[in-house]
């Protein structure tokens, strides 16, 4: 593609000088002429900017919005341990939330992941042809169900289930948002991986073959460790889907902002926090400023996490060539 | 006894192969199950609310009877409002990465920009579109900040299929057009972009069933709890499939009585989702079966 660019007299990186003759030759009318003919350049690069526009109205407003709260209660108050915005006094603390998030992310790639990798071997390795695709498929599929059918189905199906199965109270607990996550992310996990998987060059499996291994043996020792970094960066941007997450988990989780490490006990996450009280929120109150510092803390989550993946992902690349 | 040591070996590494193979083929179908429980539970539980009755007509008795036309109109206009509003700047910032960008920083900072945007959490375009278009632009909850946060949610996507149909136009067509004498602007108008225009189509498509079930981005920006009329205007509030079923399933009066109703709104969205996903893929084989260039 780079040698379209150079096509036209552009050379190299730095573009060509804008050609001026036809303004001493024409005056005016040649300055239309330039203005006529390379229009284009500068009007596309102005429009492509559009996502960093967008990314920059995203930092600039949610860090807006969430400064107030900072002055009210400080970074100290912001991660306190009690979340009580409409007691008296009342009081933000964010960790009960972090703690949820992390929570349930964690339980739910404690399976996804494993469940992932190992339908991404099975696609990229073993699988014959026609199986690929099918198999592919439903993973699209099941990526492109709407979050908030995975919150119904987990509410009326699995939170009932989960709920006899243990004896609770409450079907809707840190583990039904778990599953629900899990399943989740299981296909951003699988597919990348998969593209991890495939990016190894064909010439490690046959090195591998030749001196002896089993195709087991060459996936266990050869392509795994090859694609790590790619598939690494599929566990990471999983995990940033998993945080980011939030219909599915505001249905399921239960939503009690409390800190606890058991997963049959509701918790609420950073998103279901969101979610479930800016609308009861004045627009202006503390609470209101409050939520939006919960916005940049998930913010800075999946923008770390997204880059990290990249890197990752990109470093396998790069390493092959590609 | 060489040989019988290695006979052993050869047949322990087969059987260890067996069981691995047999425990990933098990991960991918644990995949199939998981979809099919999902199909299962929404048709069983909602096929028998279905009816043209519920399709085309107003919820009616607090939303424990009737239909759910209006949000199926609201969701329509939401989709079709973010994919108008989205795809020019798209198809911009894709001719631009794929056909006048020199390489070097800018491509790289609008890379990082295109797929940071793509790792934003959806309830994160909601609290944009609240505190900027609603709250800043002075648009209130409705219909249009609504389409506009959708907008910015889908632009990745769009971009990204735009970019990679666009990479896949042979540079020969470029050449072709430039040796006639035509400009850039004139080639990639008349020679590149019609060619690339079924691939972006398969993102549009892509664009389309990722707007149509997203919640969290027009919670606090579009979704009406209940309208008793259509939207009419930009400015007025909407109601939403997806809300809809949201709003059923956690704050239903009466869970019994709506249970069928709830399963039937969620089949509908569904059906909708899948039948857009399985266009995107029966179009994308298409489109590349039969360009081959």
């Amino acid at each position: 593609m780079r040698k379209w660019a150079g096509a036209l007299g552009d050379h190299g990186t730095a573009g060509p000088p804008l050609d001026l003759r036809p303004i001493r030759k024409a005056g005016f009318r040649g300055l239309v002429t330039i203005l006529k003919e390379r229009w284009d350049r500068p009007v596309f690069l102005a429009l492509a900017s559009v996502s960093l526009v967008a990314l920059g109205l995203i930092l600039f407003f949610i860090f807006r919005e969430a400064v107030p709260v900072l002055r009210e209660i400080g970074l100290g108050g912001l991660f306190g341990t009690r979340w009580n915005p409409t007691g008296d006094p009342a009081s933000y603390g964010a960790l009960p939330m972090i703690a949820g998030s992390a929570l349930v992310t964690v339980a739910a790639l404690v399976f996804a992941i494993p469940l992932g990798f190992a339908a991404a071997a099975f696609i990229a390795e073993v699988a014959p042809r026609w199986m690929k695709d099918v198999a592919k498929s439903v993973l699209e599929l099941l990526a492109g169900v709407p979050s908030v059918l995975y919150g119904f189905f987990g509410l009326m199906i699995v939170a009932p289930a989960f709920q006899r199965a243990f004896g609770l109270s409450t079907g809707r607990t840190a583990l039904t948002a778990s599953v629900i996550l899990g399943i989740m992310a299981l296909p951003t996990i699988a597919s990348l991986a998969e593209d991890a998987l495939t990016a190894v060059p064909n010439s490690y499996r046959e090195a591998s073959m030749a001196l002896g291994a089993s195709r087991w043996q060459t996936i266990r020792r050869v392509t795994f460790p090859a694609a790590f970094s790619g598939l690494i960066g599929a566990a990471i941007l999983g995990m940033g889907r998993a945080i980011g997450e939030t219909m599915a988990v505001l249905m399921v989780a239960g939503n009690a902002p409390q800190i606890t490490a058991s997963l049959l006990k509701p918790v609420r996450t950073l998103t279901g926090a969101i979610a479930l009280e800016m609308g009861e929120t004045a627009m202006g109150s503390t609470h209101y400023h409050a939520l939006f510092a919960l916005g940049v803390i998930l913010l800075l989550i999946a923008l770390v996490t997204n880059g990290l993946a990249e890197w990752f992902r990109g470093r396998l690349a790069r390493k092959h060539g590609r | 006894m060489i040989a019988q040591v290695a006979a052993e070996g050869q047949r322990r590494k087969r059987v260890v192969q067996r069981i691995a193979f047999a425990l990933l083929t098990l991960s991918t179908v644990s995949a199939f199950l998981a979809l099919g429980a999902i199909l299962y539970s929404m048709i069983s539980n909602g096929a028998s609310a279905l009816s043209w009755q519920f399709l085309a007509s107003f919820p009616r008795k607090m939303m424990t009877e009737g239909g759910i036309y209006p949000a199926l109109v609201g969701s329509f206009y939401l989709t079709a409002g973010a994919v108008l509003l989205s795809l020019p700047l798209a198809v911009a910032s894709a001719i631009w990465l794929s056909e006048y960008s020199r390489g070097g920083l800018w491509v790289r900072v609008i890379r990082v920009g295109v797929n940071s945007l793509a790792g934003v959490p959806s309830i994160v375009f909601g609290l944009l579109g609240l505190a900027f278009f609603v709250k800043v632009l002075g648009l209130g909850v409705s219909l249009l900040a609504g389409a506009l946060t959708l907008a910015l949610l889908i632009l990745p996507i769009l971009i990204r299929a735009a970019e990679e149909a666009l990479g896949a136009v042979p540079m020969s067509f470029r050449e072709g057009a430039l040796a006639l004498g035509a400009t850039k602007w004139h080639a990639v108008r008349t020679v590149v972009l019609p060619s690339a225009i079924p691939g972006i189509l398969t993102g549009v498509i892509l664009g389309v069933s990722r707007a149509i079930g997203e919640t969290a981005p027009i919670m606090f920006t579009a979704a009406a709890f209940y309208m008793s009329r259509l939207p009419e205007t930009l400015s007025d509030k909407v109601m939403a499939l997806p809300y809809h079923i949201f709003v059923m399933a956690t704050e239903s009066p009466n869970y019994y009585k709506t249970r069928s109703l709830q399963f039937g709104a969620a089949l509908v969205l569904l059906g909708m989702v899948m039948l857009v996903n399985l266009g995107a893929v029966t179009w994308r084989a298409r489109v590349r079966r039969r360009k081959q260039w």
